[in-house]
């Protein structure tokens, strides 16, 4: 299968869903942090350079430290993730699921250097495409990887009906494309949702159409617990 | 057992750990420590958060609700990162380290670090023995201007040295950070191009500076050029030399990976490549602030800055000769 997600197990002897992410999304979560650290080396360009040699001086310092150090820091000490990391939802975790540490956040922020070439991540977009877990040379030699933070459960928003249990027992990923069709069900056209809401025999026995449809989404109803 | 008593047994636990865990995540030690006393003792953490992973090992199982499975995918994943996160004792670990892990690491790590110091002695030797005998070969390396202004820098009438003179300590340690750090990491960082990066800096920083010390010598700056750079010297070159040894050894790993997999002998040469640089990262910041306070300062006569020169040169060599040598620290 084409899949993005990765299973990790853990010693407890569970397998917990990671999903990894792609260049896109690294690539937006690099212009915000480039844009923010623009901005307060700008700042700070405008407050030191009332001080003259000496602000010259701290200048560099800053810069030095936003550049190299401050990207690891975030990583280790803010939840795995650098503010544009944040504000996409990702977060750098090793290669076993664990949060980052320093060498590895070192690690995969001093190579930057290198990913960098020869001009915007060149190298490190081809190195993303050549293997699986879109790691460019940084993360392959840390063993890390960036994937996109658990969302917030969101619960299902589906269309209200009287529930209906299933006829038969149903497992997971079953009940999971039930409750999905009756999620997308609204977006649509009734043709489509009603040819898709026969395929299930099992559940909707000899219904068609339109009936089959509304049996589906009963039982959606029955799945997230409405009695 | 249905769903709806299985949610009921253990709901409050789940509901107990996630009150912890949303206490753990946001909070630091001392916010946490003026809140009331969590429901869940930290001791019983591990019991709660591995009770909380058979759950969803039996809600799997049990074909329970995608709601549910999530919900509880959630609260381990979350368990998971604070329990396998950050260890403790980083202080206590970092002074271990300077004390005797770094120099460890460095004898250990000889092979590479051997090459990489012939690697940058080699060519500054070559360049500054080269330049007392064919003075005008300096021609072929630096444009006219850049001598001109090498000789600024170190003219023995001025009253600060290595600097113009209305540079500012300050402004140069900020820049001495902000370049010679910058290139030690690059020189890092470009070991992985199978180590032929960390080649070039070595070779190309080693002919720099041979040449503009064997130039200064030449047209007698000597004086001015020496008692400047004995102070830093120690503790700058050698930095170069492990940042290039760090480098190699990423690069060695992709060249000669033995019995492994170019990728794992990668990542398992990462780890000893970065402590590395910690070390030398801590030594480029040491030399930059000798360079920046103490290596300008002409009031103490040339025979002091050669002392101290060669006593650091002397702490330096003892340290990666006989730090951590002895004693299971």
């Amino acid at each position: 299968v084409l899949d993005t997600a990765r299973r990790i197990a853990t010693p407890e002897g569970i397998e917990l869903a990671l999903r990894l992410a792609g260049p896109l999304p690294r690539a937006l979560a690099w212009v915000v942090d480039f844009l923010l650290r623009l901005a307060v080396l700008g700042l700070a360009a405008m407050v030191l350079g009332a001080l003259g040699a000496f602000g010259t001086g701290l200048f560099l310092l800053a810069w030095f430290f936003l550049e190299w150090l401050f990207p690891a820091w975030c990583e280790v000490n803010w939840g795995g993730a650098t503010p544009g990391k944040k504000a996409l939802n990702l977060v750098v975790l090793h290669d076993d699921g664990t949060p980052v540490r320093w060498p590895a956040a070192l690690a995969r922020n001093l190579l930057r250097a290198i990913d960098f070439l020869p001009l915007l991540y060149g190298i490190g977009l081809a190195a993303m495409l050549m293997n699986r877990e879109f790691k460019r040379l940084g993360d392959l030699a840390a063993g890390t990887i960036v994937v996109y933070t658990e969302p917030k459960p969101r619960g299902f928003s589906i269309p209200q009906a009287p529930p209906l249990a299933p006829p038969v027992a149903l497992t997971l990923p079953e009940q999971r494309a039930i409750l999905d069709f009756a999620e997308r069900a609204p977006g649509l056209t009734a043709e489509r949702a009603e040819e898709l809401a026969s395929i299930p025999r099992g559940l909707v026995g000899q219904l068609d159409g339109r009936a089959a449809a509304d049996r589906l989404l009963r039982i959606a109803n029955f799945l997230v617990g409405r009695r | 057992m249905r769903q709806a008593i299985f949610e009921s047994r253990y709901g409050a636990d789940w509901a107990r750990f996630e009150t912890w865990l949303d206490r753990h995540e946001k909070l630091r030690k001392r916010e946490r420590a003026r809140l009331a006393p969590d429901a869940l003792p930290d001791a019983e953490v591990p019991q709660a958060y591995r009770r909380v992973c058979q759950h969803l090992a039996l809600a799997h199982d049990r074909q329970y609700s995608p709601d549910l499975v999530d919900r509880l995918n959630r609260l381990a994943l979350r368990g998971h990162h604070l329990l396998y996160g950050a260890r403790g004792g980083r202080g206590a670990r970092a002074l271990a380290f300077l004390l005797a892990g770094f120099p460890r690491l460095v004898r250990e790590e000889r092979r590479c670090v051997i090459a990489a110091a012939v690697l940058f002695f080699g060519p500054f030797l070559l360049l500054l023995a080269a330049l007392q005998w064919f003075p005008d070969f300096v021609y072929y390396l630096f444009p006219p201007e850049a001598l001109a202004k090498f000789q600024e820098m170190y003219n023995p009438a001025n009253k600060r040295l290595g600097m113009r003179e209305a540079d500012d300590n300050v402004a140069m340690f900020g820049f001495y950070i902000w370049n010679n750090v910058k290139i030690g990491f690059q020189t890092f960082a470009s070991g992985i191009a199978f180590g032929l990066g960390s080649v070039f800096y070595l070779v190309s920083n080693g002919l720099l500076i041979g040449a503009i010390a064997g130039y200064l010598t030449q047209v007698g700056y000597g004086e001015t050029f020496w008692p400047f750079v004995s102070g830093h010297s120690p503790m700058e070159l050698v930095a170069i030399v492990i940042s290039g040894a760090a480098g190699l050894r990423l690069g060695g790993a992709l060249v000669a990976p033995g019995l492994r997999s170019r990728k794992a002998a990668l990542v398992a040469a990462a780890t000893p490549a970065v402590r590395l640089m910690y070390g030398a990262a801590g030594m480029f910041l040491l030399a930059a602030f000798i360079e920046a306070f103490w290596s300008p300062l002409t009031y103490f006569p040339p025979v002091t800055k050669f002392l101290v020169g060669a006593i650091l040169w002397l702490v330096v060599g003892g340290y990666f000769l006989f730090g951590g040598r002895g004693g299971a620290a």
